[in-house]
């Protein structure tokens, strides 16, 4: 069945996730695909670069050298971003925010090294997104009192009249939904676009593609995964609201 | 009714190229609050940094609506839901 007009059957172009394995899984066929192998080099990555980091903090010098410079560098700038957004209540959220951070921007730029990035794929991000949810809510039934809440949700009318209920459980329903696919999108576009002008061009596409790396993969990459967890704190911190003990 | 399956890719086809459509929106929407983040950046520039994050994130929040209609010319290209 070859329709050459459909891209993802002629062969050349190649964006979608290969399965490599398959196995079965209480009587389902589960595959192991690239996604599984991209996202397990990224983990590989990161955990050798955070012993390496722990290592290098351990036995930190008191004029810091360079690897613990940059360590310790990364780790101020992703604190006081997290200060910056979250005022006081931030402290507790460093290291939750720094993780994604690292992840989801390591994610993203590993096009770059010929990875199919991790994040192009959406059982990668809904799980961010849903991770977001269960913060946001956790942290609005530890601050707030369940009055304020049952009031918040029926918003715009008094909180004896819940006809906006419904709508409003939508509105939350959607944030982690738009969320990860605003991520899963944006990733999954850039993926393409690098795909199409590999595919299609050939042997034209050799030197020059690489500005167009710097945009899909680093700036967007590096926006994205900025706005993905400067969306968590915002509603988070919204969540938290203002009577925060810490 | 019967179609058959290259009546139903086209129309695939050009159902994708509707939906991407969808992208214009989130261009003039973008383009509206660089304007005004430049034109606030003008009037302080001290603020530059700060005006930069609030633009970068409702512009990445107009953009959602675009990335939607995306996804369904994806879906609709590569996915091909309605030949099931």
């Amino acid at each position: 069945m070859m329709h050459g007009i459909l891209l993802s059957s002629s062969g050349e172009i190649d964006v979608m996730v290969h399965g490599l394995m398959k196995y079965s899984f209480f009587g389902h066929e589960v595959w192991i695909t690239t996604t599984h192998v991209c996202l397990l080099l990224v983990m590989l990555v990161l955990i050798v670069f955070s012993i390496a980091a722990g290592r290098a903090i351990k036995k930190g010098a008191e004029v810091p050298g360079g690897f613990q410079n940059a360590v310790e560098l990364i780790v101020e700038k992703l604190d006081g971003m997290v200060d910056g957004t979250m005022g006081r209540s931030g402290a507790k959220f460093y290291n939750y925010i720094g993780t994604v951070f690292i992840f989801i921007l390591f994610s993203n730029i590993s096009g770059l090294l010929g990875l199919r990035p991790p994040t192009a794929d959406y059982g990668v991000t809904f799980p961010l997104g849903v991770i977001t949810f269960i913060l946001i809510h956790f942290n609005q039934f530890k601050y707030q009192k369940p009055k304020d809440i049952w009031t918040d949700m029926c918003s715009p009318l008094p909180p004896w009249l819940p006809i906006w209920l419904p709508i409003n459980i939508i509105s939350e329903i959607a944030v982690p939904v738009s969320l990860s696919l605003r991520l899963f999108a944006n990733i999954l576009s850039g993926t393409i676009m690098m795909a199409l002008i590999y595919g299609l061009l050939g042997w034209v596409a050799t030197i020059w593609p690489a500005a167009l790396h710097v945009y899909f993969d680093l700036f967007s990459g590096a926006i994205q995964t900025y706005v993905f967890c400067m969306l968590t704190m915002t509603y988070i911190s919204n969540a938290i609201g203002d009577n925060a003990d810490a | 009714m019967d179609f058959n399956e290259s009546f139903i890719l086209g129309c695939s086809a050009i159902g994708a190229g509707l939906a991407v459509i969808a992208g214009i929106g989130p261009g003039v929407g973008q383009g509206i609050a660089a304007g005004h983040a430049a034109a606030a950046v003008g009037r302080n520039p001290g603020a530059k940094s700060s005006i930069t994050s609030t633009m970068l994130l409702g512009q990445a929040v107009a953009e959602t609506t675009g990335l939607y209609g995306l996804l369904v010319a994806i879906l609709l290209l590569f996915v091909k839901p309605l030949l099931w």
